[in-house]
């Protein structure tokens, strides 16, 4: 197990409340009673640590899971696992998912009237290098229509299951694309309050790693709370 | 200490499609034998209304460094599961043992719980407690907690190793969540 310091959250405005009308489902769902403030002992300090045998080749790979390849742009997403103070976050566990290019997921709840792809699932995993580093191929995610209001419309993006060190780092979130009109009408995306934080939701093109007459990349890295490396002593028995 | 020099990243809801990527890890955790190490928990997820949460998932933190030495591919003492189209759930964890409070006191045992849904912008933090452990009216964060409330952490036994804990979201009955 691994140690992490138990500290507060980032700066004020920088997460999302639980309640938030905008986004309808947040209504019946939020708590509205006080909450308690979390103890710090060890049941909080420490958390799971996924092994390598969890994984299986080529689970980063998204656009390799079937026989042929999925229809839509493919790219790189790719991108570092960072603590609070800038330090990498090795085997760390990156879990995505996400819908096709037409904006569709493969879940027996989404009825948006666009073609499934059979070739594509849609998730992915991976723990971290020695360096924090993730990186996955996969396709661009279309937009697609949702019912919180009329016309609701999701912004293209990738979902995100974080580990970190300790369970209180856990985090899933969405990354975003660069440039996309969606975004400023999206109320799960302004769901967080500050702009600068919206902003470090959305991934920047790398051009760097895009790969001349095959794919472009998108970078994204991700800070999660607390700090890492503190070995947690086991107890002597 | 440093002085924290970076925000961490802003949560967003899971959404309805999480099965798509996580439900691999229930698949590829294992069965794991209801015997004495591990207690069967069962229960419902409610929203504001009382209507069953269809798309929830669920994880249990058990922290138990005795046991850690025994962690392969997969974490022992950590558990995912999803509820399912009723709202229902069903978990075996890693039964816990008692760990002390930052005072040094000994807190009566529990098992960290985090959950997912659709219209939970950011995932919400409770703790399980069981109804068979006298400890549970000396435990110092069931203590912290208004005593009208204390209950919607404790789960009632339902026979050898089998409890039962329901999870409101919302309401008079809500359950208590923590504030991190």
């Amino acid at each position: 197990m691994i140690e992490s310091s138990a500290i507060q959250s980032g700066a004020p405005g920088t997460q999302p409340a639980y309640h938030y009308p905008p986004y309808v489902s947040s209504i019946a769902r939020s708590p509205r009673m006080p909450l308690i403030v979390l103890p710090d002992t060890v049941t909080e300090r420490t958390g799971p640590v996924f092994g390598h045998g969890l994984i299986r080749e080529g689970d980063n790979d998204l656009t390799a899971q079937h026989s042929g390849e999925p229809v839509g742009e493919r790219i790189f997403v790719h991108g570092r696992v960072l603590d609070e103070d800038g330090r990498p976050l090795r085997g760390t566990l990156v879990e995505i998912w996400q819908a096709n290019a037409a904006g569709r997921y493969r879940h027996k709840v989404d009825m948006h009237d666009a073609p499934l792809d059979p070739n594509f699932s849609g998730a992915g995993r991976m723990l971290t290098d020695d360096e924090g580093r993730y990186w996955f191929k996969t396709i661009k995610p279309g937009p697609y229509p949702w019912g919180n209001h009329y016309n609701a419309w999701r912004p293209a993006h990738i979902h995100f299951s974080l580990f970190g060190a300790g369970i209180l780092s856990r985090l899933v979130t969405q990354m975003y694309f660069p440039g996309d009109p969606l975004q400023p009408l999206d109320p799960i995306f302004n769901s967080i309050p500050d702009g600068a934080a919206r902003r470090r939701l959305v991934s920047r093109l790398d051009m760097n790693r895009a790969e001349p007459n095959y794919a472009l990349a998108y970078e994204w890295d991700i800070v999660l709370r607390g700090r890492a490396d503190t070995p947690f002593e086991e107890p002597h028995r | 200490m440093t002085t924290a020099k970076l925000t961490p990243s802003g949560s967003q809801t899971v959404g309805p499609y999480f099965a798509i990527g996580l439900s691999y890890l229930i698949e590829r955790s294992g069965v794991v034998a209801a015997d004495a190490e591990t207690i069967e928990i069962r229960g419902r997820v409610l929203d504001r209304d009382g209507v069953p949460v269809p798309d929830a998932m669920l994880e249990f933190w058990t922290s138990n460094p005795r046991d850690a030495s025994g962690k392969g591919a997969f974490p022992y003492g950590f558990r995912r599961v999803c509820v399912d189209d009723n709202g229902n759930f069903c978990a075996l964890v890693n039964r816990p043992a008692p760990a002390p409070f930052s005072d040094g006191t000994m807190q009566s045992p529990h098992v960290l719980v985090l959950f997912f849904a659709r219209g939970l912008l950011r995932h919400l933090i409770s703790r399980l407690y069981f109804d068979d452990k006298p400890a549970n009216l000396s435990d110092p964060v069931l203590l912290g907690i208004p005593a009208e409330r204390r209950h919607t952490l404790i789960a009632k036994s339902e026979g050898a190793n089998s409890f039962r804990w329901d999870v409101i979201l919302q309401g008079p009955h809500e359950t208590v969540f923590f504030a991190w």
